[in-house]
């Protein structure tokens, strides 16, 4: 089912009598189809789309949720201004690149959404200095599992006016209801960024110059560790800012190794994309999994893996590449963090909660979609 | 101004209620002598008071744990209370409620230059966090006004904002994990020293919430790095409205300060007159602050002189001193305190998209002459984020009154340009009332659903945030799920009854 209108969407809900599964352009599904994904209807959002106010000099963009996420990126781009968070493309490395029929779970058409962008919470390396998803959101518009449209934000960047559903919507995964408008906080796009980047010399080495980076007053962007590139730094601004952080940063990270910056835009544009979309796992065999972890732990979570990682957040994140059917749960025993499957088969994608925050969210699903028509 | 009638039920069973807190609290953490108890009866909204029945200053998340499991089985009201610095009544009390006070919370507990965080009691003020750290050149970036005295536990409640959020954000975007005990007594953590738990963000819906879902006791937060350097400069404008539209054209032109501040001329004379800050005569200024080395911060004011000549400025001000830099900063630091030696005030604190500043602003002057009260402007013109001052005299009978229509307008018009009510104050009392011109009834039927998770009972801060009127059912319900036995306070009454605090 592809509604062409929120009202046409509520009316679907409203009649439902089984599951749903709502899907954007399906590229961030997790896991496989497995055995937990039963029959379901598959109700899509690509029907819902378009920019419904765009004004630059308020640093804000409305659009209804299936609008594609590059067709937004091209209209920022135009007037200089970009999502903050720096969404990243999961597809080639969810493998749910090709379309409807090439998708197992049969709901990708293999182009990301506004709308899924927000319901995993997306966010790439610069999270660390701007955020997630949930960060630039300012306003939801959805229907909930009683088919009853839900406002909730707005179009402002401070408010805190009633309680934030905003941020329950963001990284909900579509479990409390269906998102047909989301708004956003813009940035500008800054006229330079450089990175810097320092010869691979283990995971422990690249925690380090990250940490060193990340805490100093140079404003840093992004902090990765790519096996065989190295330690990654980015600094982004006006151009001799950017030469003068960079500048500095090198001098700092000179004891951990001999940094080469690269400056030119659409390089260094490329280098942090496939940061972001774990370009290095893709076309590889075997599961990915996402581990969240205390940034100076990362190493250790590398150490205890032994396979092959990318790390993000100057350590905070480690993307590792496993054989499929271990969860590597076990193996992080201990560590403050949590791990999520992202790719694979044979271990839950999501982690277990403890109890009371587990019945919690129970209860809200409860409340917000009381016929469970939303499946996970 | 209404407030639920009060449940007689607890008002006669006192005596037995404060020796249910004694008998699991520490003697000196429950305090029911009403002299005592004046203390507690305002938050900094001070034109409305009211004696709580009693109140528990805890020392440990158990403590509250332990205070909360009594009043929940005494069916109890509670309202949760940081600093007591609420601009919108949050933590104003009710005469059948208990104040659950932070104060003596306000240990740090860990902190981490590493992972780049810092653990703390909740009851901890906002700026002794930054003060903690700032030794090692570190800061806790969200710098709402009342930074000396609020705490952070209130901060989470309002989700605070401050001067300096245009670049670093508001509270919700700061926090990293919590401690939170339910109103049934039990204690969850949130998050952690990591980032984006999957699953339902539950702190970020707990960020905001204003005390109605559970007592936040201990917070992990985010730190940075202090930049190299900051400086201000200030520009004088001929109008209001230039100036809104500069700000306008600096947020289109690419430059992010890390501040941009808004006084108009009422707002200027009355700095002047108490502090002498110095400040061009002029209808309109902005202090616009730049972070980075020597040479950023010049590269940056140079783009922004270039602009705003644009505009026409009475005056481009830069601070070559650290003293010139203070000067720049003291007016509009001391703006709400200059007010407050002029007379009654009310803080507004709606929030408008930057691009309708100079129409709005126009309007509300507008309005200013149409009511008679004057309206002063100061406010965090970067985001949108407005604080008009409507100047009035308490003891002028209807004034308050006057100026609280007046106010409802102003706000209301934020919410037809596409703005909200509030932007970092809170609903609390003050603006409850008003929830209804930004809300539907399904929208806000969603958000009080998300309460019945959390305080089934609707003990918790009840008579807030939400609508006497649409609350009512939930909060008569609370009613029947005490253990108050007898049906004098039953539904009927507290739906009907609504006295005048």
């Amino acid at each position: 089912m592809r509604p062409e209108s929120e009202e046409a969407l509520a009316g679907i809900v409203r009649a439902a009598t089984g599951p749903l599964r709502v899907t954007g352009g399906g590229t961030r599904a997790l896991g496989g189809p497995g055995p937990g994904a039963g029959p379901a209807e598959v109700l899509e959002t690509g029907g819902l789309t378009g920019v419904v106010l765009y004004e630059p000099a308020s640093l804000t963009l409305v659009a209804k949720a299936g609008t594609r996420l590059d067709t937004i990126e091209a209209v920022l781009a135009a007037e200089r201004q970009r999502l903050a968070f720096e969404p990243p493309r999961m597809e080639r490395l969810t493998g749910r690149a090709s379309g409807p029929t090439g998708d197992p779970a049969g709901a990708s058409t293999g182009t990301s959404t506004l709308g899924g962008v927000v319901a995993a919470n997306a966010a790439g390396p610069r999270r660390i200095q701007a955020g997630a998803a949930r960060d630039a959101l300012l306003g939801v518009r959805f229907v909930d599992g009683r088919g009853q449209v839900i406002r909730n934000g707005g179009r402002v960047m401070k408010n805190v006016t009633g309680y934030d559903l905003v941020k329950l919507m963001a990284g909900s995964r579509g479990t409390l209801g269906v998102l047909t408008e989301v708004s956003f906080k813009l940035q500008p796009i800054p006229p330079a960024a450089a990175t810097l980047i320092l010869p691979d010399a283990g995971a422990g080495r690249a925690v380090a110059a990250m940490t060193a980076a990340l805490g100093s007053p140079y404003d840093v962007t992004g902090a990765a560790y790519v096996p065989g590139t190295g330690t990654l730094i980015r600094v982004e601004g006006l151009e001799a800012s950017v030469d003068y952080r960079a500048g500095r940063l090198a001098v700092d990270l000179a004891p951990l190794g001999v940094a080469v910056r690269e400056s030119e835009p659409a390089r260094v544009a490329r280098l942090w994309r496939d940061i972001g979309e774990v370009a290095a796992f893709h076309d590889r065999p075997g599961a990915v999994w996402r581990v969240s972890c205390r940034p100076s732990e990362g190493a250790e979570v590398a150490r205890r893996l032994g396979g092959e990682v990318v790390m993000d957040w100057g350590g905070g994140l480690v993307w590792a590449l496993w054989p499929e059917g271990e969860d590597i749960r076990p193996r992080l025993a201990g560590l403050p963090g949590h791990a999520t499957l992202v790719r694979g088969f044979g271990a839950p994608a999501l982690p277990p909660e403890p109890e009371p925050v587990a019945r919690l969210s129970r209860a809200l699903k409860a409340q917000f979609d009381p016929r469970g028509l939303f499946a996970a | 101004m209404q407030m639920p009638r009060p449940d007689q039920q607890v008002l006669a069973r006192k005596p037995e209620i404060v020796a249910a807190l004694r008998a699991v609290l520490p003697a000196d953490a429950v305090i029911d002598h009403p002299r005592e108890l004046k203390a507690y009866e305002c938050d900094a909204l001070s034109a409305y008071r009211c004696l709580p029945l009693a109140a528990v200053l805890p020392r440990t998340t158990a403590e509250v744990a332990a205070a909360l499991k009594v009043c929940a089985r005494e069916g109890v009201k509670v309202v949760p209370r940081g600093a007591g610095t609420s601009l919108a009544g949050g933590s104003m009390p009710s005469e059948d409620a208990v104040i659950l006070g932070l104060a003596r919370m306000n240990r740090v507990l860990e902190v981490d230059f590493d992972d780049r965080f810092i653990r703390v009691e909740a009851g901890r003020t906002n700026l002794s966090v930054t003060g903690a750290i700032e030794g090692e050149g570190w800061f806790y970036a969200p710098d709402p006004s009342s930074q000396l005295a609020c705490a952070i536990a209130g901060n989470i409640g309002m989700n605070s904002g401050g001067a300096h959020c245009l670049k670093y954000g508001v509270t919700t975007n700061n926090l990293m994990g919590l401690t939170l005990v339910t109103m049934q007594g039990e204690v969850i953590e949130l998050g952690g020293p990591f980032l984006d738990a999957p699953g339902l963000d539950l702190m970020g819906v707990i960020c905001g919430s204003e005390g109605q879902l559970g007592v936040v006791t201990e917070a992990t937060l985010r730190i940075l790095r202090k930049p190299e350097g900051a400086r201000p400069v200030l520009v004088g404008f001929p109008s209001a409205e230039v100036a809104g539209a500069c700000v306008a054209a600096i947020i289109r032109a690419g430059i992010l300060p890390v501040a941009i501040e808004f006084m108009d001329r009422p707002c200027i004379e009355a700095t002047e007159s108490f502090c002498g800050a110095g400040y061009p005569d002029c209808e309109a200024l902005l202090i616009i602050e730049v972070e980075g080395s020597e040479a950023e911060i010049a590269e940056q004011i140079g783009l922004i002189r270039a602009l705003a000549q644009g505009f026409d400025p009475v005056e481009f001000r830069e601070s070559r001193s650290e003293d010139e830099a203070k000067r720049i900063w003291l007016g509009r630091k001391s703006a709400f305190g200059a007010m407050g030696v002029m007379g009654d005030y009310m803080c507004l604190d709606g929030t408008i998209p930057v691009s309708s500043l100079p129409a709005v602003l126009g309007r509300i002057g507008a309005l200013s002459d149409e009511f008679g009260l004057k309206v002063a402007n100061v406010f965090h013109a970067g985001d949108g984020n407005m604080h008009p001052l409507i100047l009035y005299n308490a003891n002028a009978p209807g004034q308050l009154e006057l100026c609280e229509r007046l106010g409802a307008e102003i706000l209301k018009l934020c919410v037809e340009v596409g703005g909200c009510l509030t932007g970092e104050h809170g609903v609390g009392i003050e603006k409850r009332d008003l929830m209804t011109v930004q809300f539907g009834p399904l929208d806000l039927e969603a958000q009080m659903r998300v309460k019945d998770v959390f305080d089934p009972a609707w003990l918790l801060n009840p008579a807030k945030v939400f609508p006497l009127e649409v609350s009512a059912g939930r909060r008569a319900g609370q009613t029947r799920a005490g253990q108050t036995g007898a049906g004098q306070t039953g539904a009927g009454q507290t739906r009907g009854g609504q006295d005048a605090a």
